[in-house]
């Protein structure tokens, strides 16, 4: 069974259309990134996954579930773009505070924590840390739930290439124990590193592919090459 | 979870000692102030002094505004952080998150209230008749109140500049119709009945019927009652303003 199932979904924002008519599946156990420019509707998605956002029309199910159910509360984590973390606790208070929401404990905390590699920052109050750190620490608020599904926002915006790296090898890992991931990021090189790739531009649809078939139908093995040539081709079509 | 909350609430509050301190502390330097005011001061005999009788009725009032401020504040930035969105996609419920704000600060109300009410009637020598301990309650209530409608204000307001101008707003009509400047028999009739209608003027009255009799009145225990049920419907109308899903 699919993890999201994306029908017919048209979300307006005042009198902007901003996703229109999206119908995709996300599989289970894998890495799907969610790529496009600044503007293409990506946060807006993520929202209506996690069932924050309101929508026109479609259905989203999440799970077996429709979107924003509460059985689903403890089965999704969600991570903004914006870290969303307490400025004025520390670290280890903001992971053992959304533990308890889960119901998971100090050590389910500490864990989490350790999986982003801020264990040594754990004590700092979050609010005197880097923005890459602060990324981190609310990456860890979700990770701490242990969900089937994590919905991941820019989760490698400021962050530095060594850190960046093992992040992936960490969502590649989650994903090899069985966790369902739809991470977003604006940068194509990231594409790289996902089993499968929804390319948004606009609000539509582009491509829903994966590494190797875009570099095979964009001609180049350049990944953002092969997007910019994929929107060519799009825009020729459509004139 | 609403103890969970609660705690994170109080950790949050635990790394701001600037503000434990403003709280604890500035409702009895403010009772000073006023207690220098009318010390010297002759009162007719048989009367009560000016001062115990404002004097104890701004126990209720300071709980009040305090917590007004601080949670509708504390509210505010839980919305504009993108905290309260995120909560809201996790298993806590929108009661356990509001009653975990006021427990938190309802406990701190009660500090608050220790340390005023002790300082007020050992240093002021403030004269209570009734049981000091009903006077603490009733500043708890009122606290509870404050966060209540401070939660509330807080949905009204998209920046912090508009959230403290709701304190003069909620407060200051509450403060001037609630009996302490012009007695409510003395009132005009429309104002009498707005006064009816604020929850203030009852937990007034309440701490005015603790001052002036030994034994624990029905009267004070209905004013007490009208207040908490205030917070209680001012907590769920709360609720009803935090939506799951915005556009």
């Amino acid at each position: 069974m699919d993890a999201v199932v994306v029908r017919d979904l048209v979300v307006e924002r005042g009198r902007r259309r901003v996703l229109q008519d999206l119908s995709f599946a996300v599989p289970p156990g894998q890495v799907t990134g969610l790529l496009g420019p600044s503007g293409s509707g990506k946060s807006t998605l993520m929202r209506a996954v996690v069932g924050v956002q309101r929508v026109r029309s479609g259905q989203v199910t999440v799970l077996g579930e429709p979107a924003g159910s509460p059985g689903l509360r403890t089965r999704v984590g969600y991570v903004t773009q914006a870290p969303s973390v307490y400025a004025d606790l520390t670290v280890r208070e903001n992971a053992r505070y959304f533990a308890a929401l889960y119901g998971r404990g100090a050590r389910e905390a500490d864990a989490a924590l350790a999986d982003v590699g801020l264990h040594e920052a754990a004590s700092q109050l979050v609010g005197n840390l880097s923005g890459g750190q602060r990324g981190r620490a609310s990456l860890a608020c979700a990770l701490v739930g242990e969900p089937e599904l994590l919905v991941l926002d820019e989760p490698t915006v400021g962050l530095d290439p060594v850190l960046r790296v093992e992040l992936w090898e960490r969502f590649a890992g989650l994903a090899a124990a069985g966790t369902t991931l739809l991470v977003s990021s604006h940068v194509m090189d990231e594409a790289a590193r996902c089993d499968r790739l929804l390319l948004l531009r606009d609000g539509a649809l582009l491509a829903d592919t994966t590494p190797a078939r875009l570099r095979a139908d964009g001609r180049s093995d350049d990944l953002e090459q092969a997007f910019l040539t994929l929107v060519r081709a799009s825009e020729a079509a459509a004139a | 979870m609403t103890a969970a909350t609660a705690g994170r609430v109080l950790r949050q509050l635990r790394h701001d000692p600037r503000t434990i301190a403003m709280m604890l502390l500035v409702p009895s330097l403010l009772l000073g102030l006023l207690y220098l005011l009318w010390k010297d001061l002759p009162t007719a005999p048989g009367q009560t002094s000016t001062f115990d009788r404002v004097g104890l009725t701004m126990l209720g009032i300071f709980p009040f505004v305090v917590m007004f401020l601080v949670t509708s504040i504390a509210m505010l930035r839980e919305r504009t952080s993108g905290t309260l969105e995120r909560l809201l996609t996790t298993p806590l419920s929108r009661p356990a998150l509001l009653f975990g704000y006021g427990t938190a600060f309802g406990l701190a109300a009660t500090v608050q209230a220790v340390v005023t009410v002790a300082v007020a009637t050992t240093v002021y020598d403030l004269e209570v008749a009734g049981s000091l301990a009903l006077v603490v309650l009733i500043a708890v209530v009122n606290a509870v109140l404050g966060v209540a409608l401070g939660l509330l204000a807080s949905a009204f307001a998209s920046s912090e500049f508009q959230a403290v101008q709701f304190m003069p707003v909620i407060v200051l009509p509450q403060f001037f119709l609630c009996g302490l400047l012009v007695p409510r028999e003395q009132m005009a009739g429309w104002l009498q009945a707005v006064s009816d209608v604020l929850p203030l003027t009852y937990a007034v009255e309440a701490l005015q019927e603790v001052g002036r009799s030994t034994e624990a009145t029905g009267r004070m225990w209905a004013d007490t009652a009208v207040v908490a049920g205030v917070a209680a419907l001012a907590l769920a109308l709360a609720a009803g303003t935090l939506r799951r899903r915005t556009s």
